[in-house]
């Protein structure tokens, strides 16, 4: 596998599995806006991970939906912070906010690359992110300033710190910890990464249930 | 080909490119069904080669759910004018909503949707969002709140008019 496909299939199974969780509060948010929200922010993920499974297939001479769905569990490269599954509310707003700053440094590398299609990929994408760091910043600001949520999220930030470390690679992680902690006004703890290339086991059910209909009508299903 | 021969297939060339222009005209946005695709600027370019009609296509979000109904509305309307489409689908940073047509905006306007804020004002934060002068399309008050950051599709968000005591959808500027 090429460097190339390696990260396009890293950025776009992180989009992916992240709008399948996302889209696992349509319905059953806190209240109707959050509905809204996360509904919205999950058709864009998957919006992008189309983008870039179409970018990727071109190299490997297949299709998107077979890159999307046809892999084993074993062969996603997504990172494990977007796998977890039935987070309550502080625990979502945390990762929702860790990844989309994660994401941010990412995209901001890649509008640099001298790989004009990725570049133009990347740059059409954080139009749209703009509006999902407004959403996990200002959910992050409205749960600092209350005295019962604040320990909440508090906590929820340092379990899931070693998983949003574990997004970005090694030369891009000292951002994160930089724009984490200035948003947060203290330290985070060194914590070791936990890393794209191991999943949680909570990937295989979510794989089991997404690609149920595939599996069920191979040569596509007609509705 | 003689000189002569030459300007008269570039000037056939030119006509077609301009109905194709037109006919990409008439079509309209499926979810937002009083703007045309033109309009929206979506259309990025109409180039006509041997007997091919390729039509670059930038999408406004990249989830929008309309871009393949959309595409499939252009093939027809190129097939219809005699002509081969090759639809290409250009995914860059070339398309903002700056790119809608002041006669788009209006349309927008009188069918209820706030047109989106122009991007001069820079990248969009929360602050502008929640302060900015957004005017009600129904009452034309900019005393509005933002409801929501999202709403009903990717290209929307939802304010309140205090005004009119009115909902309204406020296209997001990308």
């Amino acid at each position: 596998m090429s460097d190339r496909l390696d990260l396009v299939l890293a950025l776009a199974d992180d989009e992916l599995i992240l709008g399948w969780r996302n889209s696992e509060w349509t319905g059953i948010a806190p209240f109707l806006e959050e509905d809204v929200a996360f509904s919205s922010i999950a058709q864009n993920e998957i919006g992008h991970a189309r983008a870039l499974y179409e970018l990727a297939a071109r190299e490997v001479g297949t299709d998107a939906d077979a890159l999307a769905f046809d892999r084993a569990p074993e062969e996603y490269r997504s990172a494990p912070l977007v796998e977890l599954r039935r987070l309550e509310w502080a625990r979502t707003i945390a990762r929702h906010w860790l990844y989309e700053t994660a994401d941010a440094i990412r995209l901001e590398a890649l509008k640099e690359s001298d790989d004009s299609e990725l570049a133009g990929i990347a740059a059409k994408i954080d139009r749209e992110e703009v509006y999902h760091r407004i959403h996990a910043e200002m959910w992050i600001d409205r749960l600092l300033a209350s005295d019962d949520a604040r320990p909440r999220l508090d906590e929820a930030l340092e379990e899931l710190w070693p998983y949003a470390l574990g997004v970005l690679d090694d030369n891009l992680r000292p951002e994160l910890v930089r724009r984490v902690e200035e948003k947060l006004g203290r330290a985070m703890p060194d914590a070791e990464p936990v890393s794209r290339g191991q999943h949680e086991a909570e990937l295989a059910e979510l794989l089991e249930e997404m690609t149920m209909v595939r599996r069920s009508a191979p040569a596509g299903a007609r509705w | 080909m003689s000189a002569a021969d030459n300007a008269c297939v570039e000037s056939t060339q030119a006509g077609l490119a301009g109905e194709v222009w037109r006919a990409l005209a008439e079509i309209l946005d499926p979810e937002i069904p009083v703007i045309s695709i033109v309009d929206l600027g979506v259309v990025k370019d109409v180039r006509i080669e041997d007997e091919t009609v390729y039509v670059e296509f930038t999408p406004t979000f990249m989830g929008c759910p309309a871009l393949e109904s959309m595409k499939a509305q252009m093939e027809d309307a190129i097939r219809a004018l005699g002509a081969e489409p090759e639809v290409v689908v250009v995914l860059d940073d070339s398309w903002s909503t700056d790119r809608i047509s002041p006669a788009g905006r209006e349309k927008l306007r009188a069918a209820g949707f706030a047109p989106p804020a122009p991007r001069s004002a820079g990248t969009p934060t929360l602050i502008q969002l929640e302060c900015g002068p957004f005017r009600c399309p129904w009452c034309g008050s900019t005393d509005t709140r933002l409801d929501n950051v999202f709403g009903p599709t990717p290209c929307r968000s939802l304010r309140y008019c205090n005004a009119c005591r009115q909902p309204f959808e406020q296209f997001k500027t990308i």
